[in-house]
């Protein structure tokens, strides 16, 4: 692994409750990011996501957060001010949203929402900025870039519309890309076209990547290493390749309660969760 | 008594296009039946198409079985046929209680003594009485797909269509309906026809699938077939690598 990216060390992300207590949503997360993939996986409620708002300062407004480090680079991302957090979001580290559908702006085209990423981080001229945002349609595999740039959100396909958000996430070209269940919402067919597409910008790019998502399988065959959250924390950190060797009972939970193929199980062995594990 | 499904040449159009050409199939009573395709395939329209929420625009649905057996389209069919919808967070009212959800299907086909009826399938998909004057957002995703089980099940149907009933669902509560969908219908001898793009979901529940691509049948096989990697056709193929997760290039 080469020099580290990110750095996180003891994260923790709060929200106040009603009853005027805390919750405690991240409970002490630590890890370090090359030029590599990092895949976070966990069920709704983890915490997996709220890591993945932190990092970027995307947390709600009313969120605690704290770390005993979290630096992007030389960094202090606690220290920074709004408007040097503004700069860094985007251009140096951006995040792919879950739906393609709720997260592009509906009455704006696609070619304008992708240059805004640009205009707000270089000047350009308007031909310079047209030439670069076809460019990064065509980099995420849209044969026909001067349509679609043309084309409002409702009027393209779930599949196409992640790969818009992908297109303005890298048009600025981070060091850290977050992607936050980027394929939930996508078919298995245009999943792996979608992943593939990241894939390779990652390698070419040599970004830093970080893969929030809950589905494990896909997660161990897309990424180098894994972090297993549970309850806010980092229950295991495994290699990708060694996910069948995982042996926090939680872990070998998840994977077992997939229905896989050509093994047939009836009843499917269910997560029998423990008290223990969210100590 | 459990009824069976008959679809010959069904034909669904949206304006110009045509999203379902010319489908045949039979789901023999008592059977399990998986839809398995992309998005756009079509699957979907299929099961809307039987219960009536999308027009036909040729072909016949009829059901099979023993018994007088009504029409598509009537009051009692559709106390027979229920549907499960795919998105808990989407198809459960959010201003009603569970309780209130519940009492609806039974208010519209005239059935009574709701009370004992609503705490009875509140048990059957395993939420306790605790859960009956809870609203929607006070629920975690399972148990949102339990209560939207729970609705269709308490008209006592012989069909339930399953569209998509985990895919909005965490890997482990996904294997907790799948087990309960199970139970349920081996002590109803329900008939399941379940849509889904998952094959290792498909598989596990169902004994026979077909495979659809833009509204047509590519395949029709057992699960045992396609578990066992015998399939015939390279789209299944090519679905069933996508399933296996991401295969990285070996290039450098």
């Amino acid at each position: 692994m080469s020099e580290s990216l990110l750095k996180v060390q003891n994260l923790r992300v709060s929200f106040p409750s009603r009853e005027g207590g805390l919750i405690e949503a991240v409970r002490g997360v630590s890890f370090s990011l090359g030029v590599e993939r990092l895949g976070i996986v966990g069920e709704s409620g983890s915490g997996k996501s709220q890591t993945g708002r932190a990092i970027l300062g995307l947390s709600a407004p009313e969120a605690v957060i704290t770390a005993d480090t979290l630096c992007f680079g030389n960094t202090d991302l606690l220290r920074c001010s709004p408007a040097e957090r503004r700069h860094l979001r985007g251009r140096k580290i951006a995040m792919v949203l879950q739906d393609p559908k709720y997260s592009l702006n509906p009455v704006m085209r696609i070619g304008a929402q992708i240059s805004e990423t640009l205009l707000a981080h270089q000047r350009l001229s308007t031909a310079d900025a047209k030439k670069r945002v076809l460019q990064a349609l065509v980099d995420v595999a849209i044969a026909d870039p001067e349509r679609v740039a043309r084309l409002y959100p409702h009027e393209v396909s779930g599949g196409m519309g992640q790969r818009v958000m992908m297109a303005m996430m890298l048009i600025a070209e981070p060091a850290l890309l977050i992607a936050d269940e980027p394929t939930s919402a996508l078919d298995v067919t245009v999943q792996l076209q979608v992943l593939a597409i990241l894939d390779k910008l990652v390698r070419g790019r040599g970004m830093g990547l970080i893969f929030i998502s809950h589905d494990l399988r896909l997660v161990s065959t897309f990424c180098d290493r894994i972090l297993v959250m549970y309850a806010g924390k980092v229950v295991e950190e495994i290699e990708a390749a060694k996910l069948h060797e995982a042996k926090h009972p939680y872990t070998q939970g998840l994977l077992n309660c997939l229905p896989r193929l050509g093994d047939a199980r009836h009843p499917l062995p269910t997560l029998q969760r423990q008290e223990g594990w969210k100590l | 008594m459990s009824l069976g499904l008959d679809v010959q040449h069904l034909q669904v159009r949206f304006g110009e296009f045509t999203a379902i050409h010319d489908l045949s199939f039979n789901v023999a009573p008592g059977e399990s039946f998986g839809l398995v395709g992309e998005s756009g395939s079509g699957k979907s329209t299929v099961l809307r198409a039987i219960c009536g929420l999308a027009a036909r625009s040729n072909g016949t649905v009829k059901l099979s079985g023993n018994g007088d057996l009504p029409a598509p389209g009537s009051k009692i069919f559709r106390r027979r046929v229920q549907m499960v919808f795919q998105d808990p967070y989407g198809s459960l009212h959010p201003r009603q209680t569970v309780d209130r959800m519940l009492a609806e299907p039974l208010a519209i086909h005239g059935i009574d003594d709701a009370e004992q009826r609503i705490a009875a399938v509140l048990d059957a998909v395993g939420l306790g009485d605790g859960f009956r004057f809870r609203y929607p957002h006070q629920l975690s995703g399972g148990q949102r797909q339990r209560v939207a089980i729970a609705r269709a099940l308490i008209l006592e149907p012989d069909i339930l269509l399953l569209d998509e009933p985990t895919s909005a669902l965490d890997a482990s509560v996904q294997a907790e309906v799948l087990n309960l969908l199970e139970a349920l219908r081996r002590e109803r001898g329900l008939t399941f026809v379940m849509v889904s793009h998952d094959l290792a979901v498909v598989t596990h529940l169902c004994e026979r699938l077909m495979v659809m691509r833009q509204g047509r049948e590519v395949e029709t096989l057992p699960a045992a077939e396609l578990a066992g990697q015998r399939v015939t056709q390279d789209y299944t193929r090519a679905l069933m690598r996508a399933c296996a997760g991401f295969q990285k290039e070996t290039t450098p």
